[in-house]
């Protein structure tokens, strides 16, 4: 970079600390605001000399710490207790024990990063590899073993000659002028510059994409997930029918599917089935449901055969018949399960226990229906005795 | 030789000046390697390969590989990551703790320590990562949103370690990056290489060794410090709460989180001691680090070796004072069992050997002091080992009782991680300066101003 005529400052080398130190009271001391001491290393005291006020870096960890700690508590909160809950021995949701060695991370990581990259952004102004003090001999010789002083242009009080005398007054050495760098535009629309702009947004969001779509479910090998054993509805080239999947031995039966011994027969059984269910509420609820589901389209909400399919189909007969009445519940069962004639099997959509609840719910309708006049007084009796 | 150790000692030896102790520290990196170098490297980069290759057999055909069986289903994988960890310590004691104690002593080495501290934790980052199985799909351990609708389980002290680790590392790194700096635009300043003093000014970010940066770049290592402390605590208590927060006999004790973080200090010093003696042979640092600092971080092996002493002990004392008869059984298994050869290879390298330290001769003689420490770098490893196997092996149903034993893969993948931070040190000896050569100015002799009392 070429360096133009415009001056940046004065800067003058000494060989000691105490020196410096002295160069640098006396330099506050005069008034100039614009100078600076550079030194190998932190020389103890130099605040005080200079009169810097205290750092306030403290203040940037100090909230971004808080923050950190607030931002995990937060965190562990909405996702162990609001958005997936999970029941783990019993402890409570929020469990803050359990919280604190994830919140103690999260504070000390947000604190020092911020303190950090606050220092260097915000404080240092940095990066900065243009500084008109780059690349200079003073600035060699700081870094190695010398002790300098400078002192801004752009300060109000600078006087190149007041400056270089108060300099040599105070036994500076190799006082010497530090010109601008010649300032280089950057245009925005050089095509460089738009190159590399397209690069990194590519590359970023190309690299987002690929690694929470891709990456992540990438499987290199996956012995474990495809191992040599067969997979239902695969082809298979061992068996003769090519089929992975195989028959149940014969005869076997499936748990809750025992079949129906009558199957077959179209007659009604002479020994038919007993009812396993007993009488209660539930089993009647049940039985409810499932007739007025199934059987009342063509049987009538109450059994009567009155259903509006009355005349337009096979007459459905009525379920209070004196037949009826005798029958055992293993034959109305029978008639459901096996249908009967035009009335189709109803064990497809009804569960055995569905089926003999209805039967109890038939039972108890024609119960209702040819109760007796004493029945009904006790059941009367029944209902107020009970305070209803 | 006699010492005096009512004055302080001086930090630096052989009366240099500021440029000659800068000369000497950034020589190796002017230099052109020497065969040595490459004869070194070539040893380390062939562990790294011996490692890699058993890692790839790991990924290929599973963990299957390893010797884990049931019930020892933690093993050399564990083992290695808490031996890592634990010596990754040693550089943040030295860099942060020793700093906010205002040891001066520890400017000569906190450099290389904290290097140590960065490679160490890399090393140990491989084996959680390689023992879920399928390490590609590691970023699962982080919570971020994601169609699984799943979250990670944030009570669980494996993922304390997810987040303590990664914690520990970045600050470590970032810590090591803010002491870099300046010696960056020492190099920068002194280099004649073109691409040198390119990468050399882009990581020195322009500094100006300008007093007003100065002042906020002294806070803000007082407050790394400050953090750094609490936080190395934390990652080894984390690190042992993997073992204590679980109801095996054996590691279901409140004495593990001290225990572990002494014992982290104690193998940490001895593997840096181990490092040094070579490093400062190897490129002529020894007025830089001097037998003086060498002696200290000795002491502090004595120190916390019998620290680990005492756990061991009362960690027996307590199996029997519990009256917990399965406590008991894994103690008393633990030193007469089918592992009891571990058991006194770590007692024995850990509590014993260290007692040669008591003598002032001993701890100040070279060849000693390399024998000690690289007793305790293997009695260290066996501590983790005795800890996690004995207690797997046989716990509270004796009719899945085990032996374990590893396989060639198991050492492999050790191995592998030798090389690894090996060859990172030599990498690191190479390109940057071992020695912070801002820090070691300040605290050479008459580099403070003398009215201002310079040793505070
Ligand atoms: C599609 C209309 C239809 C539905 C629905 C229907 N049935 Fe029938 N059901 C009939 C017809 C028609 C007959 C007479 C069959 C015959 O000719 O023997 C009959 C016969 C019967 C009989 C024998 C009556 C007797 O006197 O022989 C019983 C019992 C019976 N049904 C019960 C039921 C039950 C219980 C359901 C509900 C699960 C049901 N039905 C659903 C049409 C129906």
């Amino acid at each position: 970079m070429e360096r133009n005529t415009k001056l940046h400052g004065l800067v003058a080398l000494f060989d000691t600390p105490d020196q410096i130190i002295h160069a640098a009271e006396k330099v506050s001391h005069s008034g100039y605001k614009d100078f600076d001491i550079h030194t190998p290393y932190p020389v103890h005291g130099m605040d005080d000399a200079m009169k810097l006020k205290p750092s306030k870096l403290g203040y940037v960890t100090l909230v971004f710490g808080l923050s950190g700690a607030a931002f995990a508590l937060l965190l562990m909160w909405w996702t162990m207790v609001v958005d997936y809950p999970m029941n783990i021995g019993g402890k409570p949701f929020f469990s803050l024990p359990a919280f604190i060695p994830v919140t103690f991370e999260l504070t000390v990581l947000f604190a020092t990063l911020a303190t950090v990259i606050g220092m260097i952004t915000f404080f240092f102004r940095f990066p900065d590899n243009k500084h008109p003090l780059h690349d200079t001999p003073y600035m060699q010789q700081v870094s190695r073993d010398k002790y300098g002083v400078f002192i801004g242009a752009s300060d109000p009080k600078f006087n190149a000659k007041e400056v270089r005398a108060l300099f040599e007054s105070l036994g500076g050495k190799q006082i010497s002028e530090i010109m601008e760098f010649e300032k280089t535009w950057q245009d925005a629309f050089n095509p460089k510059f738009i190159g590399i702009l397209v690069t990194t947004v590519i590359l970023v969001s190309g690299g987002t994409y690929f690694t929470l779509n891709k990456l992540l479910y990438i499987t290199p090998f996956n012995w474990m997930e495809h191992q040599f054993r067969g997979v239902p509805q695969e082809k298979s080239d061992f068996f003769a029918d090519s089929r992975m999947m195989r028959e149940p031995v014969a005869g076997s039966v499936a748990r809750g599917h025992m079949p129906y011994e009558f199957k077959d027969s179209v007659a009604q059984p002479a020994d038919p089935l007993e009812n396993p269910l007993v009488n209660s509420a539930e089993v009647f609820r049940l039985g409810q449901k499932k007739y007025l589901t199934f059987c009342s389209p063509c049987h009538g909400n109450y059994g009567d055969g009155d259903s509006r399919l009355n005349q337009q189909f096979p007459n459905p007969p009525s379920l209070h018949t004196a037949k009826l009445r005798e029958w055992k519940d293993g034959n109305i069962y029978h008639v459901i399960t096996n249908g009967q004639n035009v009335m189709p099997s109803y064990s497809h959509q009804m569960t055995v226990k569905e089926r003999w609840a209805v039967v109890s719910y038939i039972r108890a309708l024609q119960k209702a229906k040819n109760a007796s006049e004493t029945e009904i007084e006790q059941f009367r009796k029944e209902n107020t005795s009970n305070g209803n | 030789m006699n010492i005096d150790y009512s004055k302080e000692l001086p930090i630096v030896q052989g009366r240099l000046s500021l440029g000659e102790l800068e000369d000497l520290i950034a020589k190796p990196m002017s230099e052109k390697p020497t065969p040595k170098y490459y004869i070194a490297l070539a040893i380390t980069l062939t562990l790294l390969m011996i490692g890699a290759t058993s890692l790839g057999f790991t990924f290929y055909y599973g963990t299957g590989v390893w010797g884990n069986n049931q019930p020892v289903g933690w093993a050399f994988d564990i083992v290695n990551f808490v031996f890592c960890v634990g010596i990754g310590h040693a550089g943040t004691l030295i860099s942060a703790i020793l700093f906010l104690l205002r040891q001066k002593w520890r400017t000569a080495i906190a450099r290389f320590a904290e290097a140590m501290t960065i490679f160490a934790v890399m090393c140990a980052g491989i084996f959680p990562a390689v023992h879920t199985g399928r390490p590609w799909l590691d970023g699962w351990l982080l919570p971020y949103p994601n169609q699984h609708g799943l979250w990670v389980n944030f009570t669980s002290p494996l993922l304390w370690d997810v987040f303590a680790v990664s914690t520990y590392f970045t600050v470590s790194a970032v810590f090591w990056y803010i002491g870099l700096i300046p010696d960056f635009a020492v190099m920068r300043d002194r280099t004649t290489g073109k691409v040198k003093k390119f990468l050399y000014s882009l990581f020195s970010l322009g500094w100006r060794h300008s007093h007003r940066n100065w002042q906020h770049y002294e806070k803000s290592y007082v407050i790394l410090a400050g953090f750094a402390t609490p936080l190395v605590l934390s990652v080894h208590t984390i690190v042992s709460f993997d073992f204590a927060v679980s109801i095996i006999p054996g590691w279901h004790t409140t004495i593990f989180p001290p225990y572990f973080v002494a014992g982290a200090i104690f193998s940490g010093f001895a593997m840096v001691v181990t490092v040094l003696v070579f490093v400062r042979k190897v490129f002529d640092l020894e007025n830089i680090i001097t037998i003086d600092h060498l002696e200290k971080m000795n002491k502090v092996i004595l120190a916390t070796g019998m620290m680990v002493g005492y756990a061991y002990a009362m960690e027996f004392f307590i199996a029997w004072y519990s009256g917990v008869q399965f406590e008991t059984f894994v103690f008393i298994n633990r030193a007469f069992g089918p592992y009891a050869w571990a058991y006194w290879i770590m007692v024995s390298c850990n509590v014993i050997f260290p007692q040669f330290f008591w003598f002032k001769k001993l701890r100040r003689s070279i060849p000693v002091m390399m024998v000690i420490v690289i007793f305790v770098n293997v009695g260290m490893w066996f501590e983790r080992f005795v800890i996690t196997v004995t207690s797997l092996h046989r716990d509270f149903l004796p009719s899945s009782w085990g032996y374990y034993v590893p396989t060639i893969f198991d050492f492999g993948i050790l191995i592998g991680s030798f090389g690894l931070f090996f060859t990172l040190v030599l990498l690191f000896v190479k390109a940057m300066p071992v020695v912070a050569i801002s820090e070691i100015k300040a605290v050479a002799d008459g580099a403070q101003p003398t009215h201002h009392g310079g040793d505070h």
